[in-house]
């Protein structure tokens, strides 16, 4: 393959803790890493667990250094919110498509300080935290999150917000008035929508007709909720300060006038003036309003309610003139020759309709707008007794309840529609049945009956039927059925249009033929250039919400046609409608809908006064937080105004991105099984009943409680506790077992206990499958240590007292019948499956999986997929713990590189820097840096203040302050800084140097500073954010912290670090599979290797194992393994040859090695893998030796596989489990026996069925996939009996060479006994006779049994303390061969980290001995967790730069004051105290020594 | 001043105190402002000296935070400073001022709560303990 087929970069799918691995092993072996996560933060499941097993350490910890290790790495890419699409091409050379979701935060310009958090008002369940906590609507996953940005949940817009004609964002405001924040919610009210007093009593609200809410019970009441924010701002407003003024343009110079001064033309003339015109409106009218003000009851509509609303407008400098009408096109024309450069014809619709019938116009008779108009204007105070509507609109209503209120003794409302179909609102209807309107619905009006040439009633006729044809009425009356209703007064309501019969034919204006004007959908504009209209004279009559959209609209079409410019159309929002479905997922409950209180009924009849009354604060409340969220995102855009790095973008759309790569490694992990679908346990029902993962959250001191351990359902300490194992694993669904879940209980168990001594934790366990490394004695401290209950059995139900939540567990015990115990809570423990993402990313990449829909791997070689260039990683492949994942993940990228090895290095960057200035002899010239964090810090102390106190300080030549010190201009900044004030040092105060010190000092490298001269002061996470509302005290404290940040300042130095060229070459120790994976794979990488065996031959148990419980030929495999090796000329083997002593550290080991005739040779590796393997032991029990009968299972194999009449001549096999394992002296589990006993039981099985098979066991230890075999084994017939370690089996002898076994099978508690053709004893795993000296060579630690002890449990898996020395294969503990194979491939991944460097760097924070002060007291050397110091051939201490960890315990420890760790020098910490308490520094600090 | 506004030094380590500190400060936990961190790589580098030179110079009460025992990042620093808290006590108290002014704590990182219980604790404590002597002699001496 050429090399220009190859990229070298590789695709990371998962940002867990594998995929984390696999990327920094690649990234560090000179590869480019896009590592694409689906969430919003890398961290995967491990950043959600408190601590881990075995070793309890907590889990952010460890995984929080790692985070930020792969969050700051220049070449790996994290690329969150994103799923693969599709992969092309071939291994070595791919192109993935990959869609990244919206985030709505532009990641660039987040700073990630959190303030839009703080502004969000949308409660979300917080899924990081199970459910058992909320979170905002915009968020970061959590505290510690990489990358350190916000992300926004939004679906969408909801749907009231959709359906509003101005989008006057009602899911906001609700959102807010849900809050209590009510200024925020009335200015988020106010921003689209002018009219929040009028339209929060009179408008259509189409929201609520849309609101998800209403298939559940009924709509969010949105209106009235507006309501009560205009009316609370006209209460309360100017007391909390007034709304925040919204930002008007600049004036252009340019005139606008607008006829009409109704709501189209207020909202114009509004939007007019924040686009910076000046505007005029005109009004024929003596008031403005128009409709609003005329048009709508003052019951419905008080003057003051209207005039408020107006008033608002009219402040920001709208112009208003009333009394003048414009009548006709020549009126227009003289606006336009008078100076306006555009005007906005709103009018109206105010020409009544007519029902063409005769005696229309008989006095008595009036129209319904007049009549309205006139009783507003105050022109008609009085109605006749007998007053008649004409009409079933909202118009006739009106005029109906204003007659009632005028003193008529009787309303007759008469309407062609039945009852349920009148147009007008159905509340209207009843309210005015309530005030003792008849309606006389389907009733046509025949006749106006005249006397006396007055009006004196109605002739009706009933309706059969109606409707309308292509907009013309089609009627069916009953003829005989006339009536004549007898009345005194008539107001005929039947519609209304605007009246424009100004607009001739030919003239400059065009009309529909209705008569209203024609105007451009998206401007406004009419047929005339320059005359914009809406309103209700371009729709004919409409809502008020409809004209104020008009208004706005034409506002905009006016800017942009003054400006010359076009306007784009709205874009298209999702619209969030929630399905029943959904809905029951939400599991929304009905609740209530709060009503406006109304005045008594007499009190509506008697006068015009307001008929419905705000709600109060607390129904307001209650109201609002009925909202569902559909969208999650409530659009209440207080994010983007408090956001001051202006990173909210709600325009945000997915993107697609287009990724070469060379290959893929996949690690998208896995879900927990759902605990719901155990129905009997009562998961989602009783709210005592945890998942594991849901009890970790609790556990944790971040979670839910802060880590006081409560139950939910009433925050009482539980006492009582049960762990239910096996949930979700080992059932019909899952036959398989989860492998984690016995260890997870057992650490549950264990810090629950820590957490409550008094607490009783028992564990409902079928086998206790401690298999891993430490795994038992783990277990064996819950029992002995802390008191840990298991119970062998499963439950079959759970139930709950409802009085108190307390749960009742039902089950069985040693055959001996049912029993219950009751408990305070209960955790289940889920097992793992695939995820719903995993799945669908596997199969888009043609990714084979196994039938639990788990990755399928290759034989052999678990971390290969069934695509050749596509590797797998984690729990993907199968359930696993962390440090098998971290192994595989490491194995993958082994895997990856192996494929890439020719294209090392071509897709790094490195950062270039400029060179360093030399600032020896220099008096410190110190520049402070003041954030604001936006508001975090800037909120709660005065910055500038603190800078300019700052500035007085000794050293210091330059401060400032800024919004973000660490968005891009902050650092060009600082940079900037350096260069013109010449500054040496830099302090910035900010937040915390955890996450943001490797950046600062990285931008002082670039401003050409050592990036030691740098340092910060933290004013946020441990000062503002924690004193918040101390005041004076809080001042004081970000003053002592920058004091004492730029007295250290004063006192720090370069540091420089130092580079050598590491050998690339590599030792591996031990012929085994591992060993010789190891060797192939560091060779297949590119690098040389010595592979040293002390047998005569390769292979090690290779040549023993016969066959795989999968069924796999393990000779099969050491073939291909060897004819390989011998391929490989780079692999140099070394057969009968030990390892004498070794020396030197990472990068440049020297190492001897001795052949069996004595021969020493001194090899040099830049790094060391161990793989010393394993054997299994000699049993001293059970007869074994003593008589011919007893075997070990690897003898069985043995005899199974090179004697194929044997098994066929055993009648009965027993088999004993754990025989010098799982005991005093040897705790651990052996691992691979109960796998081994089970395939060699089946092996019988299968060439006798006839034979009994037992197996007299403690613990079925089949992890993983191996539980199929176990249930394989029962169904074919192999019996299982239990033991334990105080019922031994008992075998004998009699005496004439037959065995008998006889034993008590705690299952049943019966005695059984046998007399066994065949005793087979499962033999204890122990690590290689030679361990202990290799590891004496290497100076690498052994645990008590004899087996290699790596860096760290969990995330150093195959690394040792000591860098550039791994481990593998069964030094480590006992392992099976694919296991093995993967660990290898891991440690080469591991060992070519160091192999791949340009340069080995060391230095920086190291521990210097000063010879002249060393009286060689060895306490450094006794002190040194890692061993470093050494007493050296001048008889000193001497520590070795590129070995020593910079803990700096030799400095504090050394008596003679000999040792300083660089950067933390005496006087370097104690400058902090001398400059908090201003004392005179003890130590003349000459600058730039070093 | 009706009440002794005491002063608090406090030497955390990188990888633990000083994280759970941070972790306070996400999680918005109120705790006294009396407070003042010092960071250091590990307690291991916590020195004598240090704590020393903090009682001289003025502090009331100085506390050693790092990782929970067993977890030290760097193996066993803080088993190192653990006993160094307590050779401290004695010399305090060979000086004649309290030993509790000064204290050894151990937590995670995951454990922001804790930090802000620890910060109370040890402001209330040299608040009940009063202004330390030894801060007070370096003042004088110092005029």
């Amino acid at each position: 393959m050429a090399d220009q087929d190859l990229t070298g970069a590789v695709l990371v799918v998962g940002g867990g803790i594998a995929g984390m691995q696999a990327s920094l092993d690649l990234a560090n072996s000179g590869y480019q890493v896009h590592l694409v996560e689906n969430k919003s933060a890398i961290g995967g499941r491990m950043a959600q667990l408190d601590k881990t097993f075995p070793t309890n350490d907590c889990a952010m910890c460890t995984i929080s250094p790692r985070l930020v290790e792969v969050g700051t790495h220049a070449n790996i890419e994290i690329i969150t919110n994103a799923e693969v699409d599709s992969l092309s091409g071939k291994p070595g050379n791919f192109s993935a498509a990959v869609t990244v979701a919206p985030k709505f935060v532009d990641p660039d310009k987040c700073t990630g300080c959190g303030l839009c958090a703080e502004s969000c008002p949308v409660p979300v369940t917080d899924s990081y935290n199970q459910g058992l906590k909320d979170r905002r609507a915009i968020f970061k996953l959590y505290p510690q999150a990489v990358p350190n940005k916000f992300t926004m949940d939004r679906k969408g817009v909801a749907p009231c917000y959709d359906s509003c004609p101005v989008h006057g964002n009602p899911s906001g405001y609700v959102a807010l008035v849900a809050a209590g924040r009510y200024m925020e919610a009335y200015e988020a009210a106010v921003e689209r929508n002018p009219f929040p007093s009028i339209c929060g009593r009179v408008c259509v609200h189409n929201c609520e007709q849309n609101c998800n809410r209403g298939p559940v019970d009924s709509a969010v009441s949105i209106a009235s909720l507006k309501r009560f924010l205009a009316d609370w701002y006209v209460r309360e407003g100017a007391k909390a300060g007034g709304a925040k003024k919204r930002s008007m343009a600049a004036a252009t110079g340019k005139k606008v006038a607008v006829v009409g001064a109704g709501p189209a033309g207020l909202s114009a003339a509004l939007e007019l003036r924040r686009l910076g015109y000046a505007v005029t409106v005109l009004e024929k009218q003596a008031v403005a309003g128009g409709m609003m003000r005329l048009g709508i009851p003052a019951y419905r509509l008080p003057n003051e309610v209207v005039e408020t609303d107006i008033r608002h407008i009219l402040e920001h400098g709208v112009e208003l003139q009333t009394g003048r009408e414009i009548k006709g096109e020549a009126d227009i024309e003289k606006l336009f020759t008078g100076g306006y450069s555009a005007v906005y014809y709103a009018v109206g619709s105010w020409r009544s309709g007519r029902l063409r019938l005769e005696g229309e116009d008989l006095p008595g008779v009036s129209h319904g707008v007049n009549f309205l108009r006139d009783v507003r204007l105050g022109a008609k105070t009085a109605v006749k007794e007998r007053v008649v509507i004409i009409g079933g609109g909202n118009v006739a209503i009106d005029c109906a309840r204003s007659a009632v209120r005028l003193g008529a003794k009787s309303v007759d409302l008469v309407c062609l529609e039945a009852n349920d179909a009148m147009p007008a609102h159905h509340w209207e209807t009843e309210w005015a049945l309530e005030e003792n309107v008849r309606i006389n619905a389907a009733s046509s009006t025949k006749r106006i009956v005249a006397r006396d040439g007055a009006f004196a009633g109605l002739e009706l006729l009933e309706v059969e039927r109606m409707s309308f044809k292509d907009g013309k009425l089609d009627l069916a009356t009953r003829p005989g059925t006339e009536r004549i209703l007898e009345a005194d007064e008539l107001i005929i309501a039947v519609g209304q249009g605007p009246e424009t019969g100004f607009a001739r034919e030919g003239g400059k204006i065009q009309l529909t033929p209705r008569g209203t004007l024609v105007t451009d959908p998206l401007t406004g504009m009419t047929s005339w250039k320059g005359l914009f209209a809406g309103g209700d004279v371009v729709r004919g009559a409409a809502s008020i919400i409809e004209a104020v959209a008009d208004g706005q609209k034409a506002a905009r079409g006016i800017d942009a046609f003054l400006n010359g410019r076009t306007v784009e159309p709205e874009p298209v929002e999702n619209v969030v409608k929630l399905t029943p479905e959904d809905l029951k997922t939400r599991k929304v409950k009905p609740i209530e809908r709060r009503k406006n209180p109304m005045i008594s009924l007499d009190q509506r009849k008697s006068g015009f006064a307001e008929a419905e009354l705000g709600m109060s604060e607390e129904d307001a409340r209650a109201e609002a937080a009925r909202c569902l969220y559909c969208a999650t995102c409530s659009y209440c855009r207080r994010c983007e105004d408090v956001c001051e790095a202006k990173a909210i973008n709600f325009r945000d759309v997915a993107q697609k991105r287009k990724l070469e790569v060379g290959a893929v490694v996949l690690a998208p992990g896995f879900d927990l099984t759902d605990a719901r679908k155990q129905a009997e346990y009562g998961y989602g029902r009783f709210p005592n009943v945890l998942t594991g993962l849901d009890y970790e959250r609790i556990l944790s001191a971040s979670g839910p409680f802060m880590g006081h351990i409560k139950r939910p359902s009433d925050h009482a300490e539980p006492r009582r506790i049960a762990f239910i194992q096996c949930v979700g694993s080992r059932d019909q669904d899952h036959p398989y077992c989860s492998s984690v879940c016995c260890m997870y209980a057992t650490k549950q168990a264990i810090i629950t206990k820590e957490h409550l001594p008094g607490a009783e934790c028992t564990v409902f366990v079928m086998d206790v499958r401690a298999f891993g490394k430490g795994f038992d004695e783990y277990y064996e401290r819950a029992v002995n240590k802390y008191g840990v209950r298991y119970v062998r059995t499963r439950p079959s139900m759970v139930t709950q007292d409802f009085r108190t939540n307390n749960l009742s567990l039902r089950f069985t015990l040693d055959g001996k019948g049912w029993r219950e115990e009751e408990f305070d809570l209960v955790i289940l423990s889920a097992g793992l499956c695939p995820s719903e993402l995993s799945v669908r990313t596997a199969n888009r990449l043609g990714v084979k999986l196994n039938r639990h829909s788990f990755a399928q791997s290759l034989p052999f070689s678990p971390a290969s997929s069934s695509q050749p260039g596509i590797f797998l990683a984690g729990a993907f492949e199968g359930p696993k713990d962390i440090p098998e994942s971290v192994t595989q993940a490491s194995g993958a990228a082994a895997l990856a590189m192996e494929l890439l090895s020719k294209v090392r290095g071509t897709r790094v960057t490195e950062r270039a820097f400029p060179p360093e200035t030399d600032v020896k002899g220099q008096d410190p010239r110190i520049g402070v840096f003041v954030c604001h964090c936006g508001s975090n810090i800037g909120g709660v102390i005065d910055c500038a203040a603190l800078a300019k106190r700052a500035a007085k300080l000794p050293g210091v030549t330059f401060t400032t302050n800024l919004i973000y010190t660490c968005s891009p201009d902050g650092l060009k900044n600082i940079r900037e800084k350096i260069a013109e004030h010449g500054l040496n040092r830099v302090v910035v105060a900010s937040c915390t140097p955890r996450t943001h010190e490797p950046l600062f000092q990285r931008t002082i490298r670039e401003g050409g500073l050592n990036p030691f001269l740098f340092e910060m002061a933290n004013i946020r996470d441990q000062c503002t954010w924690v004193h918040a509302n101390m005041g004076e005290a809080t001042e004081t404290k970000a003053w002592d912290l920058v004091r004492m940040a730029v007295g250290r300042a004063r006192t720090i130095e370069p540091l420089y670090t130092q580079t050598y060229e590491p050998k690339r070459r590599t030792l591996v120790v031990g012929g085994g599979v591992a060993g010789m994976t190891a060797a192939l794979s560091v060779a297949r990488q590119g690098y040389p290797v010595d592979l040293v065996e002390k047998s005569g031959q390769l292979g090690g148990n290779l040549h023993k194992v016969l066959t795989t419980a999968e069924g796999l030929r393990p000779a099969e495999l050491l073939a291909s393994l060897q004819k390989a090796i011998a391929g490989t000329p780079s692999i140099t083997v070394r057969l009968n040859t030990t390892v004498a002593e070794s020396t030197g550290f990472a990068g440049k080991f020297t190492t001897r090695v001795t052949t069996a005739g004595g021969e020493s040779t001194d090899l040099e590796q830049g790094a060391v893998i161990i793989a010393t393997g394993g054997n299994e032991s000699r049993p001293a029990t059970y007869q074994y030796g003593e008589h011919p009968g007893v075997v070990t299972q690897m003898q069985l194999e043995e005899k199974l596989a090179h004697e194929p009449a044997f098994a066929g001549s055993l009648k009965e096999v027993v088999m004993i489990q754990c025989v010098g394992s799982r005991e005093p002296g040897r705790p651990s589990c052996c691992r691979v026996g109960c796998t081994e006993s089970i395939k060699n039981a089946l092996a019988v099985k299968k060439a006798n069925p006839g034979a009994r098979v037992a197996v007299l066991y403690r613990d079925i230890r089949t992890y993983g996939f191996k539980e199929e075999l176990y249930n394989e084994a029962r169904a074919q017939g192999v019996l299982f009996f239990r033991y334990d370690l105080d019922n031994k089996p008992v075998v004998s002898n009699d005496g004439c060479g037959n065995l008998a076994v006889s034993a008590r099978d705690l299952n049943s508690g019966l005695d059984i006994s046998f007399s066994p053709d065949l005793l087979v004893l499962t033999a204890a795993m122990l690590p290689a006779p030679d361990a202990q000296q290799v590891g004496t060579a290497f100076k690498v630690p052994l645990n008590l049994e004899g087996f290699f002890l790596e860096a760290h449990m969990k995330l150093r898996p195959v690394d040792f303390a000591s860098d550039g020395i791994f481990l593998c294969g069964a030094c480590h503990s006992p392992k099976f061969i694919d296991e093995s194979v993967v660990q290898a491939q891991a440690a080469a991944s591991r060992a070519v980290t160091i192999l791949s460097k340009k340069v080995m760097e060391v230095g920086g924070v190291t521990a210097k001995v000063d010879p002249e002060k060393c009286a060689s007291c060895l306490t450094c050397v006794r002190t040194c967790a890692y061993h470093v110091p050494r007493i050296n051939a001048d008889g000193v201490a001497e520590i070795e730069t590129a070995m020593c960890h910079g803990c700096g315990t030799c400095a504090s420890e050394c008596p003679a004051k000999a040792i300083d760790l660089m950067h933390y020098k005496d006087y370097q910490v104690n400058a902090k105290t001398e400059a908090l308490f201003d004392i005179k520094a003890r130590v003349k600090i000459k600058a730039g020594v070093s | 001043m009706s009440e002794h506004e005491p002063r608090v030094v406090a030497f955390c380590c990188h990888f633990c105190a000083f994280a759970a500190a941070d972790l306070a400060g996400s999680m918005r936990l109120q705790y006294p402002p009396n407070v003042r961190i010092i960071k250091l790589p590990c307690t291991g580098r916590a020195d004598i000296i240090h704590i020393l030179t903090a009682f001289e110079d003025g502090a009331d009460a100085v506390f050693v935070a790092g990782c929970l025992e067993g977890d030290c990042h760097y193996q066993r620093g803080n088993l190192r400073a653990r006993k160094r808290i307590t050779m401290v006590k004695r010399l305090l108290a060979e000086m004649g001022t309290e030993p509790e002014r000064v204290e050894m704590f151990n937590l995670s990182s995951a454990m922001g709560g804790r930090f802000a219980e620890i910060a109370t604790e040890m402001t209330e404590r040299a608040k009940k303990l009063g202004p330390c002597f030894l801060g007070k002699k370096k003042e004088e001496v110092a005029v």
